[in-house]
């Protein structure tokens, strides 16, 4: 089981060594509602933790999504650009928006791990 | 991921314990707790609208009857809409204007038969926009009687399935004239129906007390044909019909005539005046307004939403989006807007600057579906 890693804006960031995948979660998908638009960032672009990386927009509203960690953009995820309700579908696996090389592994410990994300969801509800 | 909070709601319609039920996502509108979807989402509930039928509560707006002496006439001092050409049980969309002839609301008015020396007339106005209509009305036309309609529901039937299944409630209705307003009973209660509404599609807009507007919803869904849509459809669909959402494409600082919407100002009205901000409205008819809302269809696939910035391919500024989204029919992004007189005409190549980026677009016609309202 891969480690994975969550932010209060309810983006995760699923670790592989120094390469972390970024998406946003279920729980943000579903408050979205239908994605029609996802911007994405270009390959070797350097975003900062916390930073705008990218754009995820249903058919109601635009939202930002942040980069969890800092780090320069490796991979995107093009098959969004033709399907974005990928993200509804699958958000955790097939609608994950990029790849980022992590810049420093501390940035990691100030996210949540599963468990203190499903106790923040619950606070949320 | 960013979210924006909303003011309270305090309000509910007759049919908010129904939207919980359903399991419908709530927000503030207009003051009332308002379901923005249901279980299905926007997009699912905006293209069975417009394949089969869907239900709306738009019980948040405002209905009134309005009678008295001369009340035609009187009316149309405050509107620039031809009231004084409306046949009986005939409806006409009209605006509420302010003396710079900026709009204040937008409005359906129908015209009744008279009651002795009175004339009547029914009035729907916006949710956001009612309490401010009618103290204008009370205040501007003391000698007129207002009834505010405060105890009554109003349901929306929209969709090409919608005649075929309200006329298993109400027999005929499926014959009723686009634009038409009639009074029927259901199980003893009595309805107003018309045969209008906000979607581009055909429908009816239907009128009945709170108490039993639920069992009469209820009714609706359980036919196969009917799924309850919120208002994010409810945008969506009205959006790519073209229609102006008040407060967004039309307020108080633009005129009629600007919002493209001089369709709706007969020639007698135009050359007559007579209704509040008259000199500006003729003006503009008569050497064009500065400025017009169009129809606009960004290539590629990013919505511009409101407050976009609208330039000419060589970057002059000449505008903003008033609305702007996905269309699920359309299935691309679309926009309404105002752009600079001499940048209206269609097929006008525009950029939309979305997130600091220019974007190509172009100036379509309006509606971007097809209207398919009932033409007998």
């Amino acid at each position: 089981m891969s480690d994975i890693r969550y932010t209060k804006d309810h983006e995760y960031i699923r670790i592989d060594g120094d390469l972390g995948t970024v998406g946003i979660t279920d729980y943000a998908q579903k408050a979205l509602g239908d994605v029609v638009f996802v911007e994405l960032p270009q390959v070797g672009d350097a975003v900062a933790k916390g930073a705008q990386a990218a754009v995820v927009e249903s058919v109601k509203a635009a939202s930002e999504v942040y980069a969890p960690v800092a780090g320069d953009v490796t991979d995107v995820n093009a098959t969004l650009e033709r399907e974005p309700g990928a993200v509804n579908e699958d958000a955790a696996g097939k609608g994950w928006f990029f790849r980022i090389k992590i810049a420093n592994a501390g940035d990691l410990n100030e996210l949540m791990d599963e468990a203190a994300y499903k106790a923040f969801l619950a606070t949320l509800e | 991921m960013s979210s924006a909070a909303n003011d309270a709601a305090s309000l509910r319609t007759a049919l908010h314990a129904l939207h919980v039920d359903l399991g419908a996502r709530m927000a503030p509108f207009a003051g009332y707790d308002m379901p923005i979807q249901y279980t299905k989402g926007i997009l699912s509930e905006h293209l069975h609208t417009r394949a089969q039928a869907g239900l709306f509560d738009v019980s948040h707006m405002g209905q009134a009857f309005l009678q008295g002496p001369n009340a035609i006439a009187l009316l149309e001092t405050l509107v620039p809409g031809d009231l004084q050409a409306l046949k009986d049980y005939r409806i006409r969309y009209t605006q509420f204007l302010n003396p710079q002839g900026g709009i204040l609301d937008d409005l359906m008015v129908t015209r009744l038969p008279n009651a002795g020396a009175d004339e009547r007339l029914f009035l729907v106005v916006n949710a956001a926009c009612k309490e401010a209509d009618f103290a204008r009305l009370r205040a501007a036309l003391p000698s007129l009687k207002l009834d505010v309609l405060s105890d009554q529901a109003l349901i929306a039937l929209q969709g090409p399935k919608a005649a075929q299944v309200l006329a298993r409630f109400v027999p005929g209705v499926d014959t009723q004239t686009f634009m038409s307003w009639r009074q029927a009973q259901w199980q003893g209660v009595p309805l107003i129906i018309t045969r209008s509404g906000y979607t581009g599609e055909d429908g009816y807009e239907i009128s009945l007390p709170n108490a039993q507007a639920m069992a009469f919803a209820k009714e609706l869904l359980a036919q196969s044909e009917v799924e309850p849509i919120g208002l994010g459809a409810r945008d969506s669909l009205r959006l790519e019909a073209g229609l102006c959402l008040y407060g967004h494409d039309i307020d108080e600082t633009t005129s009629p005539i600007e919002g493209a919407l001089t369709w709706s100002i007969s020639k007698r009205r135009r050359a007559e005046g007579g209704f509040p901000g008259a000199q500006r409205i003729q003006a503009e008819v008569a050497n064009g307004p500065a400025r017009v809302r169009v129809g606009i269809l960004p290539e590629g696939r990013a919505p511009a939403r409101e407050g976009t910035l609208i330039t000419t391919q060589g970057g002059v500024e000449i505008g903003s989006v008033t609305s702007g989204g996905f269309g699920p029919s359309l299935n691309g992004p679309l926009a309404m807007g105002y752009v600079r007189a001499d940048h209206a005409a269609i097929g006008t190549k525009l950029t939309l600057v979305v997130r600091g980026k220019p974007l190509p677009a172009t100036v379509v016609a309006l509606p971007f579906v097809p209207n398919k309202f009932y033409r007998g």
